[in-house]
């Protein structure tokens, strides 16, 4: 694929152009309508998942299509916590007494706690995410048998969400949120206080992840996945690697849900089954799966084409983005992203 | 040499390894002495790679014993077995193709080979001595800044030797380190294998006779899984044994 060079201008303005975009990012609640400012929100919750991708896949070389339990157990934490908050004393969420239960299961009421919460949406998915990890590559199981096996873990997640009607909410997932941590959801200050949050995380993800591709555990990532018995046999563990960066990416994923799921004021398992899994790859196929700042714009560009798309002609989207992730593997191995020269070969950013 | 304790450092003692009835290694077993430079010779099929695969740890014997400086290794894990001061060069070049020629060395020679100890960028100051002496003695040093997969096939062996010596390790399993060079490359090749001297131990496998030849080391003959000779190039070449199961097919 031949790469096209960016016009000289635009070459000259490159050192800028992170500055120029942060500037935007962080103006962004000014010019933007309530609307369009809550739709970049979710999609820049959805930019930090799939740098998460990034570094499994990309530079893992791990093919994960289950991402959406781990952006599942973040949205659910936020979720139950925001259920409880709004709740006087004693009383059970809407949803539970619709149901004919009349006491708080027990794993809920932790939930109550702010510190809790916030704990669980980075512990949870994290520990998950590693020990899920390190139960299949220890045993050395990889590859396709690998993404197999995380998209049934997605399947059975949604599964047993959908199952647990009483406790979960069920297919409708939680949803009707009034505050999250004191603030109201409805004021025009907490929506831009929420997105600069989330622009905030996103930056961090981006730098933290652009450091760690760069450092020593990058390279052995990217040995690994290009030749796990040669690292082997230079006597190094392979699955630490492994883990720890599958581990980094549910953690990202965790969060990107609970974030999510304060900007669209609903979790349900339509949102974390197998479909939106496949698709959180098909954004970063799309915008480059070696890139943050490619897997970013994907995740951006492909939602937005969604959200026109599903609200133009709904029966459409599934072709198209059948048709853009065919295009992109066949075309753009490397995304949109493979279009802009790198600055150095194999370069991280 | 006089075959003391101290002296021994491998033993493959009586090693059977079994795929579904059939034996790759058949009661198989050999000395190497420290220092020693050693060459496995045998038709295809002898078994010479699975050698390699067991002691390194690859491959599980079905029966017998892998001595390493007199401790069983044969049910270590694989890195263990690394860690313990054994290294093998792979048949087909395993150089990784994305990193650089200085970061494969880079990985290669680095001391502390846990998880959280990569945490860092760069190359720790105290692997650059090995990685420069390193790079400098397989001819890489200009090459040093260039993706592994860029290399050509010769070089990709010599970075890969190069590898296995920078892990610092005592034994040097070389799988056919010449296949596929030229004779100038071929000869440069037992050039630097011979200018390791006593100081590491190596076993090699190889097919090319010229090779064998130039390393002048002496020859044990493989045939069926077995043991079937051993003793200096010209000893064994004149065995009507091992002609008769091998360079008799091979001239």
């Amino acid at each position: 694929m031949r790469e096209i060079t960016l016009p000289k201008p635009l070459q000259r303005m490159q050192p800028y152009l992170p500055w120029l975009l942060l500037a935007l990012g962080v103006a962004a609640p000014v010019f933007l309508s309530a609307y369009d400012l809550n739709l970049l929100a979710r999609f820049m919750a959805m930019g930090i998942l799939a740098c998460g991708l990034v570094l499994i896949w990309g530079h893992g070389g791990i093919l994960s299509l289950g991402q959406g339990v781990f952006f599942g157990l973040g949205g659910y934490a936020i979720a139950m916590h925001m259920k409880l908050a709004d709740l006087p004393d004693g009383e059970l969420p809407d949803f539970m007494l619709w149901s004919g239960r009349e006491v708080l299961p027990i794993w809920w009421e932790p939930f109550a706690s702010v510190p809790f919460t916030i704990a669980a949406i980075i512990l949870v998915p994290m520990l998950a995410g590693a020990i899920f990890a390190w139960a299949v590559f220890h045993r050395r199981v990889g590859g396709t048998y690998f993404a197999l096996i995380t998209q049934a873990l997605a399947l059975a997640f949604a599964t047993l969400i959908i199952s647990q009607q009483d406790v979960t909410g069920g297919f409708n997932g939680l949803t009707d949120f009034t505050s999250v941590f004191g603030f109201g959801l409805s004021s025009p200050g907490t929506a831009n206080g929420l997105y600069w949050v989330t622009l905030a995380i996103l930056c961090i993800a981006f730098l933290g992840l652009r450091w760690l591709l760069a450092s020593r555990f990058g390279i052995m990532l990217r040995a690994t996945r290009d030749g796990e018995n040669r690292v082997r046999f230079l006597g190094y563990a392979t699955t630490p690697f492994k883990t720890v960066a599958f581990a980094i990416a549910a953690l990202l994923a965790g969060v990107a849900g609970a974030l999510f799921t304060l900007h669209a004021g609903v979790i349900s398992p339509a949102l974390i089954g197998v479909v939106p899994s496949i698709e959180m790859v098909i954004w970063v196929a799309v915008g480059g799966r070696y890139s943050l700042a490619g897997a970013i714009v994907g995740a951006l560009v492909v939602n937005l084409a969604r959200d026109s798309v599903s609200s133009a002609i709904p029966e459409l989207w599934l072709y198209l983005m059948g048709a853009m992730f065919i295009l992109v593997v066949t075309l753009l191995p490397k995304g949109l992203a493979g279009l802009v020269k790198e600055r150095k070969a194999g370069g991280v950013a | 040499m006089n075959s003391t304790t101290s002296q021994l450092l491998l033993a493959v003692d009586g090693v059977t390894v079994e795929y579904s009835g059939f034996k790759a290694l058949d009661g198989f077993s050999m000395t190497l002495d420290r220092g020693e430079t050693r060459v496995v010779i045998g038709p295809n099929g002898a078994g010479k790679s699975t050698l390699c695969d067991t002691i390194i740890g690859r491959v599980r014997p079905t029966s017998g014993r892998v001595l390493f400086k007199g401790e069983d290794i044969s049910r270590l894990p694989e890195q263990s077995i690394v860690g313990r001061g054994i290294c093998r060069k792979f048949q087909a070049p395993g150089v990784l193709p994305m990193l650089t020629v200085r970061e494969n060395m880079g990985l290669a020679a680095r001391r502390d080979r846990r998880w959280w100890m990569t945490f860092g960028i760069g190359i720790p100051a105290e692997d650059r001595a090995v990685i420069d002496e390193t790079l400098d003695r397989v001819g890489l040093t200009h090459r040093a800044d260039v993706p592994g997969g860029q290399l050509a096939h010769g070089e990709k062996q010599w970075l890969e030797i190069g590898m296995v010596l920078a892990t610092g390790a005592q034994l040097l399993l070389l799988d056919e380190p010449t296949a596929g060079m030229g004779p100038a490359e071929t000869a440069r090749t037992a050039e630097l294998i011979l200018s390791l001297g006593t100081e590491r131990t190596v076993l090699v496998i190889d097919h090319d006779m010229s090779f064998v030849e130039q390393l002048g080391a002496p020859v044990t003959v493989m045939h069926h899984g077995k043991f079937l000779k051993q003793g200096s190039l010209a000893e064994v070449r004149s065995d009507p044994q091992v002609a008769a199961v091998y360079l008799g097919h091979a001239a």
